[in-house]
């Protein structure tokens, strides 16, 4: 019981450090913070701005609005795309021979999985609040209530730690930013291939084919609906999400274990 | 030029064709991410031809025009980061002790990816032909695209080398990517002008070059012979090189100084 409890406390001890380390690394250095914030505004204005025409598609039905439609891709992209830059971090303090220091030095070395996490997790935040910000500023309506949006929120937190999940993964096997494509391209792939830019009804061909099997439609969908206030495929979409992160926390678990192995 | 001079930039312009070509994570990108994005793009955008006033019926025709800038846009990465990898293990500080000319270092490094240029849009246009693009201005117009593919790779790859120049790090080039990644966001890249709705963002694609650039592209394929189009997308890409090309010098220069 003892042991258990000191265990669990040196889990939390290793995460805490490597998170205040992650978090003061990241917001003293401009040119990992800016581009982190700057990237997801750019999607923002690209698409709610630029695309604005599509709301105009006959067939396209979106109480919201197109700002709104576009701001939930945006609010899913972030937080996946958070977890991954933590993955990248994660893959340059090896290639630096930090973490392979931090290996030797933790006491659990399962808070080091669970620090970049945290790191994740912050960094998301961050992001999220910043795009919150700016689409309300822009115009953005939303028309679900606060508990709508708590859901939007926790399912956009699953997914910072899907993208970490994969990432964390793999960097812990390779342990070098060379294997920074592998981590982006499953990511960008699986977002992409889902109903972005119109709903799944205005897809045609091969496209419709995918993001009809396409978890990152049920994100996507529950998002919308969540935002909206009209519910669509939400207990699907936190069904994926919990699955993704189960199964990529033994991901990460084994990849911890084969950093070890190596180190 | 002296034939020494000849000689350098020959072996740097292999130097850094080889570090991309045999790189297969360097490689990847260039070809995968254009290449999917153009997938993705033309079918889930396709509705956008419903629009009136959309100048086509075929999206990947509109489309694989951001294929060339996107290519360019790795392109500059790739080569920031070989050199930002170069001066941070040492190896740009010991080229410095050697006699070689200024010139030699960025012109060597910007007719590598010159030429690599050319091999990305000639990849593109194959690929775009593939996906059922129409090339309205023939094989004439396949020669100016690749053209216009080389002289958008000088530009970006000599920002690439002005960034890599500046700060020296392989994780801030790499990191600057979504900045520039900005311009093709805010342009004409995934709509036409006439229907980009929202003014402020009308606004911003009518003064970003890479408008003009995109449309340079893509008036070949769906338009044929464009004067306008064609002038004002060499324009951009030659200011765009000129800017960049003086920022890598003033940065090589400051770089060299501090060696």
């Amino acid at each position: 019981m003892t042991t258990s409890r000191a265990t669990r406390g040196g889990v939390w001890r290793v995460a805490l450090t490597i998170a205040w380390r992650g978090m003061h690394t990241y917001v003293r250095r401009p040119d990992l913070f800016v581009p982190s914030l700057v990237f997801p505004l750019v999607f923002l204005a690209g698409f709610a701005g630029g695309l604005s025409a599509l709301g105009s598609i006959p067939g396209f039905r979106f109480p919201s609005g197109y700002t709104a439609f576009q701001f939930v891709f945006i609010l899913c992209q972030s937080a996946m795309f958070a977890g991954l830059f933590t993955g990248f971090t994660l893959a340059f303090d090896f290639e630096g021979g930090f973490a392979r220091r931090l290996m030797i030095a933790a006491e659990d070395r399962r808070g080091i999985a669970l620090g970049y996490a945290l790191v994740a997790l912050t960094r998301a935040a961050i992001t999220l609040v910043l795009v919150t910000g700016v689409a309300l500023a822009t115009g953005m309506r939303i028309t679900g209530d606060g508990v709508d949006l708590f859901g939007l929120y926790g399912l956009a937190a699953l997914l910072v730690l899907v993208g970490y999940g994969w990432a964390a993964g793999v960097a812990f096997r390779f342990r070098s930013i060379q294997a920074g494509p592998l981590m982006q391209t499953p990511v960008f792939l699986l977002l992409f291939l889902a109903p972005v830019y119109v709903p799944l009804s205005l897809l045609k061909g091969w496209i419709h084919s995918v993001a009809s099997v396409n978890p990152a439609t049920a994100f996507l969908d529950a998002g919308r609906g969540l935002i909206s206030g009209a519910h669509d495929h939400t207990l699907l979409a936190f069904a994926c999400a919990l699955g993704l992160v189960l199964l990529f926390g033994i991901w990460v678990l084994s990849g911890l274990r084969r950093a070890e192995s190596s180190a | 030029m002296s034939a020494g001079t000849l000689a350098q930039i020959r072996a740097l312009a292999r130097r850094s064709m080889l570090q991309t070509l045999r790189q297969p994570f360097q490689l990847f990108p260039i070809i995968f991410f254009p290449a999917i994005l153009l997938a993705v793009n033309a079918s889930g955008l396709k509705a956008a031809t419903r629009l009136p006033g959309f100048p086509t019926h075929s999206y990947v025709s509109f489309a694989i025009a951001v294929a060339f800038i996107q290519g360019g846009m790795f392109a500059m990465v790739n080569t920031g980061t070989n050199l930002a990898q170069d001066i941070e293990s040492g190896f740009f500080n010991r080229l410095a002790l050697t006699p070689l000319r200024r010139t030699s270092l960025l012109g060597g490094i910007l007719v590598g990816v010159a030429a690599l240029g050319v091999l990305e849009a000639l990849v593109y246009l194959l690929l775009g032909l593939v996906a059922g693009a129409e090339l309205k201005a023939g094989v004439g117009g396949a020669l100016v695209v690749l053209a216009l593919g080389s002289v958008t790779g000088i530009a970006f790859g000599a920002l690439g080398c002005f960034a890599a120049l500046r700060t020296g790090s392989g994780e801030a080039v790499q990191g600057l990517f979504p900045l520039f990644f900005v311009f093709i966001f805010l342009s004409s890249s995934n709509l036409p002008r006439n229907l980009l709705r929202t003014g402020w963002f009308h606004t911003v694609a009518t003064w970003n070059p890479i408008s003009y650039l995109v449309e340079g592209f893509r008036s070949l394929f769906i338009y044929g012979w464009d004067g306008t189009a064609l002038w004002r997308g060499f324009a951009a890409a030659t200011v765009l090189a000129a800017i960049s090309l003086t920022a890598a010098v003033a940065a090589l220069r400051t770089r060299l100084q501090r060696t």
